[in-house]
């Protein structure tokens, strides 16, 4: 750099060489390809799903799409089936799941002291990390021969609605609990010393404080729960029984199909629908219904837990 | 401070202080509440043990059997002395491989995208909502996907039906836990390290290269942890890109040809496929293939919070 004993500025000296220029110019274009593949995921999903699921939709004959079971080999694609099913081991899996998992949350959040708390939600993490598969025969070999049969007295098939739905619900339990936590934890702590200053104590201010405050929190930590119950497929593909299909059934005790199921048995081995017929496109129907249900509540709940964020 | 009393008063402790604003009365309803959050912790502790000790006792006959000759035994649904876990652990560490080469650079280039190009653009926000409502699709729809491009459309690249086709489906659906990690890494490094290198003539890239990313590197290497951990564990897009269930014959194939030919298990679907079949000897498989994976996400996970323990940086 010979500027300074020249004495002689131009702007040009601070140009950059043309070689650093270029590497930089290509590295934004790199980034902002990652970027746009990310839409292109999005939209390919969407258009695989719908292209099939309008095909299927349109020639499948409407009465086929209301029978006495889901029975896509043998051409009866009873959509309320699927549907009660995936309702019912939605249920079960909320009354297991809401209970423990905001009971949880609050204790983490405003009880337990911060060691205990550093303790124990690793531990509470770690449920969150077991693989669907393992929950899944959790519920075949433990919830329904040790539980669901000493609850019902043996009135329950091995495979059975009430046992999946329960082990969905432990799957759920670290999200409720993840989100509403995360929520408790954004209510500012002027508001608490507010109301212990008014002389209330832990609990009501908890209760008449804290959760209000958050209460959009905890509203969207219940619909991403929801969803991610009605999402889950290997749980209900091992413990729920009716791999091939199902009849029309509203008893928990008895094995039913979920529109995940449904979807996994027409995938795999034995069940495989290969090439373009009716029953292969039903898998995409399916597909495009959940896939559509699953995008409302999460863009629901993901808007609430943005809600709570901004309000502190 | 206000509350501080004068010697002559006599001891005033917190505990009589407590006793004279409550009106000595104890706060029964409040120990109560407590106590039932805590139960629901303490129920939420117990599933865990419940599940542990449950895979352990049903696995026993084959943990003390046969645990070598399971280890080395391949894919086999149909005769329960003969099932093992080999295949599926090398199908596991195949498709983490794939995950990793695919997902890892895609997610962390397109966190850096949205952190350090982007900005507050409409783009920009279209991008960060489509990722975080591409984390919450049902795995089972990616399974979907990959069944459609990776088997079917890139049937030529792929191979059809084979552990890359899966290794595809696994990395595009980790893709987004990997993009909200690395994400949020990026946006814990201060403004300071940027202008630094930015005061000194770096260009946007040189200044991320050789700063932003090396700062933000053990939350990204965090997060791609986590998203392995999650791949090994999912089974669902699997069973749809025709991950096999029954019986899996490997033959004489080499181990490129397998890849690239040949069909594929995993752990998960191996679970899967046990778990289908009575009798309490697979009920035994199923538990010992349980434990093994469920070891196996638990390292990972652990390897995951020890990294960022170790590496946490404190700006």
């Amino acid at each position: 750099m010979t500027t300074a004993m020249s004495n002689k500025w131009d702007a040009g000296q601070l140009r950059l060489s043309s070689g650093r220029r270029r590497s930089d110019t290509r590295m934004r274009w790199v980034f902002t390809a990652a970027g746009v593949t990310t839409l292109l995921i999005t939209l390919l999903i969407i258009y695989t799903l719908f292209k099939d699921a309008w095909s299927f939709f349109w020639n499948v004959p409407k009465a086929d799409l209301w029978t006495i079971g889901w029975f896509p080999r043998r051409g009866m694609y009873d959509i309320k089936t699927l549907f009660v099913g995936t309702l019912m081991v939605t249920g079960v899996a909320m009354l297991i799941a809401v209970p423990l998992g905001l009971g949880v949350a609050v204790y983490l959040a405003e009880f337990a002291r911060p060691r205990v708390r550093k303790f124990l939600k690793p531990i509470i993490e770690v449920l969150a990390g077991i693989p669907s598969v393992v929950i899944g025969y959790f519920a075949i070999s433990f919830i329904n021969p040790n539980v669901i049969t000493w609850l019902v007295g043996g009135a329950n098939k091995a495979f059975n609605i009430a046992s999946a739905g329960a082990a969905v619900g432990i799957l759920t339990i670290p999200i409720i609990a993840s989100v509403t936590e995360d929520a408790l934890r954004a209510v500012p702590m002027s508001l608490r010393e507010a109301s212990f200053g008014l002389g209330a104590r832990r609990v009501p201010t908890t209760f008449r404080v804290v959760l209000p405050a958050s209460i959009s929190g905890v509203v969207a930590a219940l619909i991403l729960g929801v969803s991610r119950a009605i999402g889950e497929t290997m749980v209900v593909a091992i413990a729920a029984g009716a791999v091939g299909g199902g009849l029309f059934s509203t008893d928990l005790f008895q094995p039913g199909q979920t529109m995940t199921a449904a979807m996994a048995a027409l995938g795999f081995g034995s069940d495989q629908v290969a090439g373009d017929g009716l029953a292969f496109q039903s898998l995409f129907f399916i597909g495009f219904l959940l896939f559509m249900m699953t995008l409302v509540l999460n863009v629901l709940g993901d808007r609430l837990v943005r809600k709570v964020r901004e309000e502190y | 401070m206000a509350l501080a009393t004068p010697a002559s008063h006599g001891a005033t402790t917190a505990a009589s202080l407590t006793t004279q604003l409550t009106g000595a009365k104890r706060d029964i309803r409040g120990r109560a509440v407590e106590a039932v959050l805590l139960a629901t912790l303490a129920l939420s502790l117990l599933i865990l043990v419940a599940l542990v000790v449950n895979l352990v006792q049903r696995s026993w006959p084959v943990l003390s059997g046969r645990l070598g000759d399971f280890l080395s035994s391949g894919l086999d649904a149909s005769n329960a002395t003969e099932a093992g876990v080999w295949q599926a652990i090398r199908g596991t560490l195949t498709l983490a491989v794939i995950v990793a080469i695919v997902a890892f650079p895609l997610g962390i280039a397109c966190a850096v995208f949205l952190e350090e190009y982007a900005g507050k653009s409409f783009f920009a926000r279209l991008i960060r909502i489509n990722v975080r409502n591409l984390a919450g699709v049902p795995s089972i729809v990616y399974g979907i996907l990959g069944l459609t491009i990776f088997v079917k459309f890139a049937d030529g690249i792929t191979g059809g039906r084979t552990v890359i086709s899966g290794g595809l489906a696994l990395a595009v659906l980790v893709l987004p836990v990997v993009i909200i990690t690395a994400s949020e890494a990026l946006r814990a490094v201060p403004q300071s390290i940027r202008e630094g290198a930015y005061g000194v003539g770096a260009t946007k890239w040189e200044t991320v290269r050789s700063h932003v990313l090396p700062s933000a590197a053990p939350g990204i290497l965090t997060g791609t942890v986590l998203a392995l951990s999650r791949a090994a564990g999912e089974a669902a897009p699997l069973l749809l890109v025709g991950g096999i269930t029954g019986l899996l014959r490997t033959g004489d194939q080499g181990l490129w040809e397998q890849i690239t030919k040949g069909g594929f298990t995993s752990m998960p679907v191996a679970i899967f496929s046990y778990a289908r079949q009575t009798g309490a000897d697979f009920q035994a498989v199923t538990g010992a293939a349980s434990l093994i994976l469920l070891i196996l996400v638990i390292l990972i996970n652990a390897l995951a919070i020890w990294l960022r323990n170790r590496f946490e940086k404190q700006w």
